[in-house]
């Protein structure tokens, strides 16, 4: 993981009393509400419904054992004990007090985190996929890019003050995209060419929000060492030419569709000949540098499938539930990827405690080399769990709360905070993902259904992503009443889809009803093969609607 | 005469005037002092105006550098408007104006110009700015240099950090 030196402490140190000198200043009356907006905003701060909220920062999802045991201190001594992972591998807090704030972000300086560009118009966090560095088919580690980016995005002076928010996302693997790049503002693909050389194909203009769109691909493939004179050149063309007459119409996607993909493309190319060999193009150097801080964790020499994993799995059809569906495949024999759901019904999708974050710290140092990885999903990852250890950890987990062997199944539902919290929302999401969760409670019927995505937000910005699940549910407003609309056939993945609305939207209390029908026109169409996806492209809309609306 | 600041911290008196678009119809009256005339009207007059150093011109937000990349060198001052300090436009322009055309003279922040936006407008090759008059003045010089050692070139730096970092640190791995 990457670790600190001293110009990267000096920066935070300077940006954060860059910020207490901004808040003291907010706080006397000498910068007006709209002008210290964005400051606060790109230092995490948003004002919500009920209090501030701090979105803290957790570059492409990584975390060590230090900064979680920080975390969990934080929300003690400044909020109620508990934090919110976000579905951009971030991490929230909902009840801070604005003059805290600044304390809070000192606190987590001291162990090399911070809320920059968490919110505001600006270049966000830069994601990626959780299984990073430890999936067998991925062409590069995707994470010394990712950092890369992060330092190139921090506080860079020209795209302060964009038209519009802009999220980057980046994908490794060759046949997932667990970072679903396709609905980002830039999502980057690493390929090789040819020549074997590394580089990126580089989509443009997806997102969700009002106008969802899969983002097209601008260019096949640009060369590593082009990365960041590649990027600057797109962040200056939408920079100069992205609309600012409306919110609505400000994101980059917007501008894309508007000169096409190709126009776009051309512009960029054309801003890029300029810059290309700047002293911003990447060096080799540098590069190696950077990946010097994702090496390999000091893995043993192990075998498969041991005997211990075996004989857990044999006598317990619980744990043998959970390896199958929490436990994806390492690409070191005798490792496994352990994803701890945080999606226990009951408890807000994400929701975790101060106790909960120390525990999760724990396990890391016992289990997985002191490091975890929030996922989009919002669940943590323990990317490096020996497998004959996995019974031990199963058996430590189960009463925590981490072990729901839910995961990819419709009950590890992707969901925003919602009306509970949000200002945003035009509903309430969180009671809806758990009357879903209660509906489908029986976990054979749940693996008989294979992977469904169920994403769920409370309103059209999307941060529940239900553009892009396979059933996606959306919170509407009408006539001040709380209602949900549902959309079939998202997906985020390399077959990245924006979903289609069923029809006309329902009340919150006939949703797990609803989702039930939705669920049974596929359990009777599909072939034995068949996934909730594959059945829905092959017979369509219309029996859902019929089955539904009947 | 207002107090403009400069990239160093000094703050000055400032004789610069600044002449707004005449309204359609009208023309404009060019006063005694040096002024900063709007950059399409400048434009229409550069064979009367180029080279007269007590004559610059004032792009607006929307207004690309481009249309004045010929006359760069003919120009004592530049002055680029932020009509909103939300709009982030300028930076780009002054970055062109600096990096792709080459101008040498002096590149100005008018408008909705604030305290904490000192630090990317320097970055970004503005090498004065025209406060907004209701923000306190005396703080701008330290709202200049908030970042000692920035991550990225600009037109400030041209060394990225990365290009500056030490060889890779051997405890880093630990």
């Amino acid at each position: 993981m990457y670790v600190y030196d001293e110009h990267d402490r000096q920066l935070l140190a300077e940006r954060v009393a860059q910020f207490r000198d901004q808040t003291d200043r907010a706080l006397a009356g000498e910068l007006s509400e709209d002008e210290f907006l964005p400051l606060r905003l790109q230092n995490g701060l948003y004002v919500q419904r009920l209090a501030p909220m701090l979105r803290m920062c957790v570059p492409y999802g990584m975390l060590r054992s230090k900064q979680l045991r920080r975390l969990a201190r934080i929300t003690r001594d400044y909020d109620k004990g508990y934090a919110h992972f976000t579905t951009r591998q971030n991490v929230q807090l909902n009840w801070p007090a604005l003059e805290d704030v600044p304390d809070i972000l000192a606190e987590l300086a001291e162990v090399e985190m911070h809320a920059n560009q968490t919110s505001g118009n600006c270049i966000r966090n830069t994601t990626t996929d959780q299984f990073a560095g430890v999936q067998s088919d991925e062409i590069a580690d995707p994470r010394p890019y990712c950092e890369i980016i992060r330092q190139w995005s921090t506080y860079h002076p020209e795209f302060a003050f964009l038209p519009r928010k802009f999220k980057v996302a980046v994908n490794a693997s060759e046949y997932t995209d667990r970072a679903a790049i396709q609905v980002h503002d830039i999502g980057l693909q690493m390929v090789r060419n040819a020549a074997g050389e590394l580089g990126f194909r580089v989509h443009v203009g997806g997102g969700l929000g009002r106008t969802p769109m899969v983002g097209p691909v601008i260019r096949d493939f640009i060369p590593e060492l082009d990365l960041l004179t590649y990027l600057e050149a797109i962040l200056r063309v939408y920079n100069r030419y992205g609309r600012r007459d409306n919110k609505y119409k400000a994101r980059i996607k917007i501008l894309v569709k508007a000169l096409t993909p190709e126009g776009f493309a051309e512009r960029v190319e054309a801003e890029w000949a300029h810059i290309k060999d700047s002293p911003t193009r990447l060096t080799r150097d540098a590069i190696e540098r950077m990946k010097g801080f994702f090496t390999e964790p000091a893995y043993e020499d192990l075998q498969d499938n041991p005997a211990a994993l075996e004989t857990a799995r044999n006598d317990s059809k619980a744990f043998a539930n959970w390896v199958g569906r929490n436990v994806d495949r390492h690409k070191k024999p005798g490792y496994g990827i352990v994803t701890l759901t945080m999606k226990k019904t009951g408890t807000p999708p994400g929701d975790v405690t101060d106790r909960q974050l120390e525990q999760i710290a724990d396990l890391a140092d016992q289990y997985s080399f002191g490091e975890v990885r929030v996922t989009h999903q919002q669940n943590v990852v323990l990317a490096d769990v020996r497998q004959d250890q996995l019974f031990e950890l199963w058996q430590a987990i189960r009463p925590m709360g981490f072990a729901t062997a839910n995961l990819n199944t419709l009950t590890d539902i992707i969901c925003c905070p919602g009306g509970d919290y949000c200002a945003l929302a035009n509903a309430k999401s969180i009671p809806v993902a758990e009357s879903i969760q209660r509906r489908f409670d029986n976990l054979d019927f749940l693996y008989d259904l294979g992977n469904i995505d169920l994403n769920i937000s409370g309103c059209m910005n999307a941060c529940g992503h239900h553009h892009v699940g396979h059933i996606g549910v959306l919170g509407v407003d009408k006539k001040g009443e709380e209602y949900y609309q549902i959309s079939l056939g998202g997906a985020s993945q390399h077959d990245a889809a924006i979903g289609k609305i069923l029809g006309p939207s329902f009340a919150r209390d006939d949703m797990p009803q609803v989702i039930e029908k939705l669920i049974h026109v596929y359990v009777d169409n599909r072939t034995e093969e068949e996934e909730f996806l594959d059945t829905y492209r092959r017979i369509g809309i219309a029996p859902f609607k019929e089955r539904v609306y009947a | 005469m207002r107090n403009i600041v400069k990239h160093d911290g000094t703050i000055m008196a400032d004789a610069w005037q600044l002449l707004e678009r005449p309204a359609e119809g009208d023309s404009l009256t060019l006063p005694e002092g040096p002024c900063l005339v709007p950059a399409e009207l400048w434009l229409a007059g550069h064979e009367h105006f180029a080279g007269n150093d007590r004559i610059g011109l004032w792009l607006d937000s929307h207004e690309e550098p481009e249309l004045i990349a010929e006359h760069i060198h003919q120009l004592p001052l530049v002055a680029v408007n932020f009509p909103k300090f939300s709009d982030g436009r300028g930076y780009s322009t002054a970055r062109l104006l600096r990096e792709r055309f080459g101008y040498q003279g002096e590149l100005r922040a008018i408008g909705d110009v604030l305290l904490d936006q000192l630090q990317f407008m320097k970055r970004c090759g503005f090498d004065s700015y025209a406060l907004r008059p209701d923000k306190d003045i005396n703080k701008a010089p330290r709202c200049l240099n908030v970042f000692s050692n920035p991550y990225q070139a600009a037109t400030d730096n041209d060394e990225p950090l990365f290009r500056r970092r030490g060889e890779f640190p051997v405890a880093a791995t630990a």
